[in-house]
């Protein structure tokens, strides 16, 4: 019994006593019951109302629990993930199969989206990663491991195989995809390095026990289960609404597992090509790529004087590097206040420090006020343990505002960093694998037998049609 | 990564109220991602005293002891009360119209023997990845069970 139990709880309780007449109780037994009860203490308050027994033979009814979903279907989804994998890796670099990878698509929304509801999936998977790596107390579900750890893997030899036909969030947007514009290419530079910022804060929190800010914010769950919150709601229709024109937004400019995957796939073994045998540079696939991924042959220049500019500002921003990430650690202090009020904890025992003096309310308690009087119950010990995790976001924060420092540094030094390229290819980070390209090379047609097959059933003896205009 | 598959388990976990955590702050019934809460009023029959007047089912100085609308604690009439035997009276939760409010729980927890209280269901519940009442509730009553254990039932009065 909570010990507070108030004046007006007494009145409504008396009430019942005198009114209900129970023939088993005596009313002045059963008021001093209630007497003593008011002196609360556990041991009393143990069994108010003792249960009857039944003359008529009434069985008591059993508490039901209804399962949830059987322990099996874990392993049926990682099943499930596992082979979505294998094929998305057999229509992108056996099949070359566009329409292939659309129905991959489709069926991984069904599942993975619609019917499994977006969770769990390999985007959250990161911040159950990361708890466990902070909290010896967490224990991720071997499940959960596989999501994380099965589409990094593959990425390591078949890049974004998992966002090309896997992930339900990428199916969504590419199968929204109508007409896509370019990005400028400053401004892609510029949004490519938001993953890894929102990696890192998706990290931070749910590494302090804080919050699974990925999830919150997740704008496409609340689209496959047709409910959430407000915000999220006109989030996903919004994103949705502007990946007809913007080759998957969400991918490419917010998605934290993403840019793990684009990291494994930077270093994969396999890469996809747009050519399958070599490039003519006919040019024929330069816009093909809606997601701006496709780079067009550069020369580098090798004279000199350009030469030594080039090693000149790479040693600039090499050298810039460190400063970027002390300063953003900096910066990044004055943040932590902000993901410490995130935390329930910390901001609870906030209010506790400041209302202390402030007696305890009466009456009907709004939840706000009752986490209060949980926090006041045993306040130095919450105080004290409010404090702990604040210290540790502290730290978090400036390790966080350092990774900041270190994607920006390392995007300009990747940008200052010339690569030579004689083909026509993807940038492997960048790729998603959705097959587009392929059919826009002509080798790629003649492989698939397309002018020969073309040439050897004319129709009705007419000259033969070119097949690529 | 290695310390972190050695500490996976085999189970997954699912979201459970802790009854003697709770303290009825009528969150889950309005924080859950659901548009009906997954949480839901469970009943204990063990410790119910099946009382006549039901401190869950009537308001505080009721009218009358009758299953009237204007007598009833239930926002949504999901507590059904049938006679048993004079002068006992069993309470049964319809699962369908309650809404996880815990009013009644607070009833029957601060006048009653405190066999109503509150758990996530899992029939219902879709296990998010976090749960959106978790981060909200004023008792800290959340936490992650084995799924293979899914409910924390009362089985005895006020946790004792």
């Amino acid at each position: 019994m909570r010990p507070d139990a108030n004046e007006s709880g007494l009145t409504a309780a008396g009430g019942p006593e005198n009114r209900a007449a129970r023939p088993r109780f005596n009313p002045t037994l059963s008021l001093s019951v209630l007497i003593l009860l008011l002196i609360s203490t556990v041991a009393l308050a143990q069994q108010r109302f003792p249960p009857p027994d039944f003359e008529s033979g009434h069985k008591l009814p059993l508490t039901t629990t209804p399962a949830g979903r059987a322990f099996i279907y874990e392993y049926v989804d990682v099943a499930v993930l596992a082979a979505c994998i294998a094929i998305s890796v057999f229509l992108i670099y056996r099949k070359r199969s566009r329409a292939g990878l659309v129905g991959l698509s489709l069926f991984s929304l069904a599942y993975f989206g619609f019917y499994r509801k977006g969770c769990v999936c390999a985007i959250g998977s990161v911040q159950n990663i990361a708890l466990a790596l902070f909290e010896p107390g967490y224990a991720v579900p071997v499940s959960v491991l596989a999501f994380f750890i099965l589409p990094l893997a593959v990425s390591l030899f078949f890049g974004r195989s998992f966002c090309a036909g896997v992930c339900p969030h990428g199916a969504l947007q590419d199968l929204v995809l109508l007409k896509p514009i370019k990005v400028p290419a400053w401004l892609e530079q510029a949004l490519s390095t938001l993953p890894f910022i929102y990696l890192g804060a998706g990290v931070l929190l749910a590494g302090t026990g804080s919050a699974f800010l990925i999830c919150q914010y997740d704008p496409f769950v609340p689209v496959f289960r047709l409910s959430g919150r407000a915000l999220m709601v006109i989030a996903g229709v919004a994103l949705l609404a502007l990946g007809m024109f913007v080759g998957r937004p969400y991918c490419r400019f917010l998605c934290p597992y993403g840019a793990l995957l684009k990291a494994g796939a930077m270093v994969s073994r396999w890469r996809v090509t747009v050519t399958p045998d070599n490039c003519t540079q006919c040019r024929l696939c330069e816009t093909s790529c809606p997601f701006g991924a496709l780079r067009e042959p550069e020369e580098v220049q090798t004279t000199p004087s350009v030469l030594r500019q080039d090693r000149r500002r790479l040693a600039f921003l090499i050298a810039l590097l460190p400063v970027l990430v002390l300063g953003c650690a900096w910066v990044g202090d004055f943040f932590s206040g902000a993901a410490a009020a995130l935390n329930p904890t910390v901001s609870l025992a906030d209010r506790l420090a400041a209302e202390k003096e402030t007696p305890a309310k009466s009456g009907a308690l709004s939840p706000d006020d009752l986490a209060l009087d949980r926090a006041r119950q045993n306040a130095d010990e919450f105080l004290r343990n409010a404090e702990a995790i604040r210290k540790r976001i502290t730290t978090g924060s400036r390790i966080f505002g350092g990774w900041v420092g270190l994607v920006i540094g390392l995007k300009l030094v990747g940008l200052s960093v010339h690569r030579r390229r004689k083909d026509y290819e993807p940038t492997p980070g960048d790729c998603l694998a959705c097959a587009r390209c392929f059919e826009f090379c002509p080798s790629e047609l003649v492989r698939r037998g397309f002018p020969n097959g073309f040439a050897s059933q004319p129709l009705d003896g007419s000259p033969l049609e070119p097949a690529l205009k | 990564m290695g310390s972190i598959a050695m500490r996976s388990s085999a189970m997954n976990t699912v979201w459970q109220i802790d009854p003697q955590k709770c303290v009825r702050c009528g969150n889950c019934a309005t924080h859950c991602v659901l548009e009906q809460s997954a949480v839901k009023c469970v009943h204990a029959y063990a410790i119910c005293g099946y009382c006549q007047l039901c401190t869950g089912y009537f308001e505080p100085e009721p009218n009358d002891l009758n299953t009237g609308a204007e007598n009833c604690l239930c926002p949504t009439a999901a507590i059904k009360r049938t006679f048993v035997e004079d002068p006992y009276f069993e309470y049964t939760i319809d699962e369908r119209l309650c809404i996880g409010c815990a009013k009644c729980v607070e009833g029957c927890n601060r006048f009653g023997n405190g066999s109503l209280f509150l758990q996530v269901r899992h029939d219902r519940c879709v296990n998010c990845n976090e749960c959106a009442i978790s981060k909200v509730c004023a008792g800290d009553a959340f936490r992650r069970v084995p799924a293979n254990a899914p409910y924390l039932l009362k089985t005895t009065s006020h946790g004792l």
